[in-house]
This record gives C-alpha cells, structure tokens and sequence, in this order.
C-alpha cells in the first residue's frame, strides 16, 4: 500500500499544527463557532446530539494492521471503546472532546493518517473498489489512480468553498463496486482496443434528496489528461453550482438544469486550456505510485480443495462462511475474505477495540498486514492463503466476525440515525437490530440469497436507502413520531437503478413485518435461482406493493418507554427524537 | 491596513458599494482612489477611464470575461467574499490571472480571515483587505501555513510530481534491482 515520503508527512504534520492553532483559537473565543464551523468540518469534525463526531480519512477503504492498532487505541484513550466504519470507506468516533480532538490528529499522522476533507464543501475521500488488485474481473488497479487523485485533491486552493460536497469513486473491474454510477464524479478504468489506459468519466450522479444516476461526460480520456479533465469539471461546478438553496446545490442539479451536453462543453471550454499542461500527468510519476500497489510475495499455491471441502462437510457455520464470506481470488491458492460487522444484533459496522486489535492481528497472520475497509461496512483480508481459511475461520469466529451474511439480508447499511445526527427523524441503527434479529435464521436468509437492505434516518440518505433493493427511510410527520417510508427496486453496480416509494409510510414495529410480507412475494414468485432484484424487475412493484398493503398489521407497538431498551448498552444514549 | 505582498502596509483606496437607492449609472463615483462595482464600471466607464487612478470589484457572481480588454487600465481588482463560505472568488481570481493575464494587484475584500488566506494567495490574490474586527498581525501567519503543495494552481505552475524527485516503494525498487 502507499506509504507517505517526507512531503505527505510535512504536508500532514503542517496540517496538525494549523488545527492544533482553530483549536486554540476557538476555546480562547477567538474564532466565533460560525467561524470555526467550516474550518472543523474541512477536518471531519461534527457536532453532534452528544458530543463531537470525528470521521478519518481511508484513503480508498486501504489500511495497514499498525494503521487499524491506532484506531483500538484513539477508541480506548479518547472515545467509549469503538469505532463505526461508514459507507465511504471511513471510521468515525462518536463520543470525543474538542480540546482531544488535535492529539488525536496527531495520533494519526504518525501513523500515516489524517482526517482532511473528511466533511465540508470541498472534494472527500476518494473511494475505490474494495477488491482492487485481487479481484478476478479487474481490468486495470484503480489504486494508483485513486492515490495521484488523493494527492491533487487535497488542499486544493480553488475548490475547499465548492457550493455542496464533492465525491468521487473510482472503479477498475468489469463490475462496479465503487458505486460509480452514485458519485458527483464516478471514474471507471479501462482500456481501450489498442490496450491504452483511460476513463470513463460519469457525472452528475449521487444520493441525498434527489437521487439520480450520473450521466457520461467522457467515453474514453487517457489517462495522462485525468487531472486536469477534472479540475475543469470542479471549476465549472464551483463557478456555476447553486448556492442559494442546499438542496440544490450538487453538481447534480447544474448538470440537469444546463443538460449533459451543455455542461460538456463548458467543461471542455474551460479544459482546452488545461490540456497537455503542466498538470497533465506523467508514465514517471504513474510508474513511482504503481510501486506501492505491486503484488505481495504470493507463495506458488495450488486451489486448496480437499480439506476444506472435508471442513465443510462438518460444519454447516463453515460452509455458510465459504459460501458467502470468501470470494475467488485473481492468485490461484488464494482467497479475499470478507470479515462481517454485522453479526444479527450488533450495531452495523460498529467494531470495539478489542475487536480492532484482534483484525489487525489477523491481517499481519494471514494478509501481509493489510485491510480494506468495504462501502458496505464490513473490513477485508484480500490475500489469505486457501489453506489458512479454517484456522482464520476459528480465529475470526470467537471475535465474532464471521456471520455468513456477506451479501444477504442481514447485511444491513444503516446511518447513524436520531440517536445521534440532528438531521435524522428517526431511529436507523435499533430498527437495523430488530429486523436483523427477527430474519436471523440462516438457512432462511440464503435460502431468500443475494438481497440489499439499506436504512437511512432522513432523506439525506447517508445509509442509502436508494440503490437498497429494500429501502427505508425514516420520514418526518407532524404527529413527530417516528415514521418509515419502504422503496423498492434500487440496486448498485452495473445495473445501478433508484428505488421508488411503495406506498405510506410505517411505523417503527411494522417495518420488520413489511419486509417479511415482501419477502413472501418473492418466494412465490421467483423463477429458479432468481434473486430478489431480479424478480422486482421481472414482475414490477404491483404484487408487492398489494400484499405489503392487503391485511392490517397486528404488531404490537413499542412502548415509548422502552425505547431505550432496544438501544446498544455501550452507547448509554437515552431514546432521542430531535424533533420533541 | 491591508496586507499586501505578504507584508501589512496602509491603504488609502475607497471600496465604493451601492446602497439601496444609488444605481450603477447614477452613482457619484467620490475622487480620489476608488474601487468601483463592476457595474458602475461598465455603466460609467467613459468618465472613470479618465481617471489616472481607478479599481474595479467583482461580486462573486459577476463574471471576470466582463472585464476583458479593460484588464490593463485598472491599479486594483477586487474580488468580494460575500462570506467565508462562498467560493466562487477563487475561481474568479484564479481566471483573472491565468485566463485573462492580469498581472497588477488583486485583492480579496468582505469576509476575508486568517484561515483562507493560504489559498487565496495561491489561486491568485497577492492583497487582502482582511475584516476589521480581527487582528491583521494574526492574519498574516495563514499565508504561511503549509510549506509544500501537491497540484497546481496559479502560484505554482507545476504539481510536485513533476518538480520534486520523489521516491517509489523502496521494497519494490529493491527488487527491481
């Protein structure tokens, strides 16, 4: 993975020292908190319901064991023991102090980190394939491209004030799993007929309020002209992207009010004069990144079939494991596996630092010290020897991180919710653990296959709740309840596709039971070995939608002062709706 | 004060802003050095052309193209920070400089703090009219804040990859030899 030279470290350390200086500044009452607002958020810093949230940056979801340790430790000496990983391929501590907040930026550059543009209006963690240089349909590595955009991305003087956040993802293989087609920028490289590196360049797509798919801007642009081809499409949006309304303010909404075509061409205006500039990239400076993304020192393996077939044979647990949780490596006699945060009950991608520790363990055994951190906020070990699969198996179970789930219903993306950001109207992470806890039964949630829950608070969507073959999201009502709204059909990848609303909105007991009468639509309709996004665009929302809405619920509901009850113990966080 | 090429000096330029009843064409421009509205410029710019010395400020959503072929006859251009968080003006500064050529002084007005100075300077601006109420000796340190820069931008014309000797991963290097 990269490491960082004297410049990156200066670069962070120098970035340590400003923070360490707003800090200062804003508990002297120098800095007024509109003052210092974007200054915290351009270094991740949120304020949230109960104390400061801050998000660190994961370079394209890639960290190192010593990188992972540093996390258990900030979880234990600075926050309440863990740590979530998010759908941007980051981690995020929920219970810190302003005034800890520069020792833990410190903490972090010494081992190679930081937390710059982890929020605010400017351009964020560029985030990649999870499988990137191990996964068998991948075309070219985005890693090294996603590192050189890392680096001209950050600090850029012309783009920390954009109207909205800026994201960008960028895939490599056959198949999208960066999520392209949800990014202000989605990269995908290729190569051309004669075999030449470049991107196809979407723009326009993202999540949030008005979820739509981004649009082609470029089929094909060499890869030497990447930089400066986007630099033009961020001073396009920054001169001309909405600043009056927030909701209308992502490259989305300029690219749909002046039409693809027309954003294009004052794109490309604005780029004649950037082409074959001096910051067009150069086969040097490519060749010295591509150094650090060199393969392992792989052993000569052959597939390693027999004993684990035996293993399986013996153990349903395992079998299910292999089934969902190891997928086939590019190396013969390797495997990448997908360590589950998501045990049925637990909080999604909430891992304690015990848990950090014992990962970080498994990595330096069996992965060469690495992990990458996936958009669904489970962590990979992508080079593990076939023949180590059981011991790591063992291992990983008694920190329970091998539900077999990877893939299935009970692999849920959920936001932080009410409990903790002001923008939720309600509850994510409980209404997780309870339709975890009730579709628990393993043979049950294979036996239903490849399916994606997604569950976001508000429309925000941060769990995003669009491209979720079963989407909720929590809605705001004037009775100020908790209500949920139920979509069907998005999915992401290739076929990516917005989710659409299935009717009224539920309440927070009911959900489980909505996913249950959807559930049995699929069962009796799906064609062999057809899975259930398969099924929705086969036969289209009608059938689900009467029986979801054909007999009354009779769920009892919760009780308002149990709602506690149903919050994890660690978080030690009364109910909360910010709307009472 | 302002700070101008990195150091505090005085400054005896007006910042001319319309109010609710002057309009562009109307507006008694005062004598003396006067930074104008754009507006007022391209409304009144027969007379204020005849000045020997006259400004100009652009709102963050006017156009630096508008100044075209009038770039050379100002002293100082202006560019307005409504407030922290709009970003335009660094566009705009970076367009004046590098698209049109202006080489005379470029100067940030508004909500101009300490924290965004180190890249307003970098796209561009060389003055900076920082807020009244905080301390201009303060201000002057943001210039200063980092020492090194990865991409381009109108300071510097070439990204780091291709002006530092930089290093690949020493354990693949040593396979490679």
């Amino acid at each position: 993975m990269y490491r960082y030279d004297e410049y990156d470290q200066q670069i962070v350390d120098e970035r340590v020292k400003q923070y360490r200086d707003q800090v200062r500044r804003r508990l002297s009452g120098e800095l007024s908190e509109e003052e210092f607002l974007p200054l915290r958020l351009q270094n991740g810093l949120y304020m949230q319901i109960h104390a400061y949230m801050l998000r660190i940056a994961v370079p394209y979801g890639l960290i190192s064991s010593k990188q992972m340790r540093m996390f258990a430790h900030i979880a234990r000496k600075y926050d309440r023991n863990y740590g979530h990983f998010t759908t941007r391929q980051n981690i995020q501590f929920n219970w810190l102090k302003l005034e800890d907040t520069p020792d833990i930026l410190a903490d972090l550059a010494s081992v190679e980190m930081h937390a710059i543009q982890t929020s605010g209006n400017c351009v964020r963690n560029i985030t990649s394939d999870e499988f990137a240089g191990v996964a068998q349909d991948e075309v070219v590595d985005p890693r090294p491209y996603a590192e050189i955009l890392r680096q001209w991305s950050t600090f850029h003087p012309e783009f920390a004030y954009l109207p909205r956040k800026f994201k960008i993802a960028i895939s490599g293989g056959k198949e999208d799993r960066a999520a392209v087609y949800a990014h202000d920028i989605g990269l995908s490289v290729t190569k051309n007929v004669h075999g030449e590196v470049g991107f196809r360049v979407l723009v326009g797509g993202g999540l949030g309020r008005t979820p739509v798919i981004g649009s082609e801007i470029c089929e094909f642009m060499p890869w030497q002209h990447i930089l400066t081809y986007v630099e033009s499409i961020l001073r396009i949006y920054n001169q001309y992207g909405r600043r009056d309304n927030k909701y209308k303010a992502r490259i989305k909404i300029l690219v749909k009010a002046l039409g693809i075509d027309e954003f294009k061409r004052q794109v490309e205006a604005d780029w004649a004069d950037l082409k074959d500039g001096p910051g067009t990239l150069t086969s040097e400076e490519v060749s010295r990144v591509t150094t650090f993304f060199t393969d392992p020192a792989y052993e000569k393996l052959a597939d390693h079939d027999s004993q684990l077939n035996e293993f399986k044979a013996d153990s349903r647990s395992f079998y299910n494991w292999m089934l969902r949780n190891v997928k086939a490596h590019r190396v013969s006699g390797y495997a990448i596996v997908v360590l589950s945060l998501k045990k049925p009950g637990s909080v999604p991608g909430d891992a304690t630092a015990e848990q950090m520790e014992a990962i970080a363990d498994l990595a330096d055994r069996y992965s060469f010290g690495e992990l990458r951190i996936t958009h669904k906020q489970n962590l990979v070990l992508a080079d593990v020897r076939q023949k180590d699969l059981i011991r790591l198996w063992q291992e990983a179970t008694a920190q329970e991180l091998t539900a077999p789930n990877i893939g299935l219903l009970t692999d849920i993306i959920s936001c932080p919710g009410a409990e903790f950001c002001t923008l939720a109207n309600a509850r994510s992470i409980p209404l997780a653990q309870l339709i975890a806890e009730r579709f628990e039964d393993w043979d049950f949630q294979h036996d239903i296959g490849e399916i994606s829950l997604n569950i976001s608070g508000c429309v925000n969507a941060c769990g995003q709740h669009h491209i979720g073959n079963i989407g909720i999201t929590g809605v705001e009502k004037k009775d100020h309840d908790e209500w949920y709204q139920v979509s069907l059909g998005g999915a992401e990848g290739n076929l990516s596709s917005i989710g659409k609303i299935i009717g009224p909105s539920f309440t927070f007991s009911q959900v489980p039971e909505v996913i249950d009468r959807l559930l049995r639509v699929y069962l009796r309709e799906r064609l062999e070995a057809e899975s259930f996004i398969d099924t929705v665009r086969r036969i289209g929302h009608a059938p689900f939608k009467e029986h979801v809405y054909a007999t009354d619920f009779t769920v009892a509901e919760e009780e308002t002062a149990n709602k506690h009850v149903v919050v994890p113990a660690q978080y030690s966080v009364p109910y909360y709706s910010p709307r009472f | 004060m302002i700070i101008k090429n990195k150091t505090i000096v005085a400054d005896d330029w007006i910042v001319l802003r319309l109010n609710e009843q002057g309009s562009a064409e109307n507006v008694t421009v005062p004598e003396g050095k006067v930074i104008v509205p754009l507006q007022v410029w391209l409304q009144q710019r027969d007379a204020l052309q005849q000045r020997a010395e006259i400004g100009v400020w652009l709102a963050s959503a006017e156009r630096p193209e508008d100044l075209k072929g009038d770039i050379h006859k100002f002293s100082v251009i202006a560019v307005d920070f409504p407030k922290f968080s709009d970003g335009r003006g660094y566009s705009i500064a970076y367009n004046l400089r590098a698209r049109l050529g202006y080489k005379g002084e470029l100067r940030a007005i508004g909500d101009v703090l300490r924290d965004q100075l180190f890249y307003m300077q970098r796209v561009g601006f060389d003055a900076f009219a920082t807020r009244l109420d905080r301390n201009i000796e303060d201000a002057l340190k943001g210039l200063t804040d980092f020492s090194e820069v990865y991409q381009t931008s109108f300071d510097q014309k070439l990204p780091l990859f291709r002006r530092a000797q930089r290093k690949g991963n020493p354990a693949t290097d040593m396979i490679n030899e």
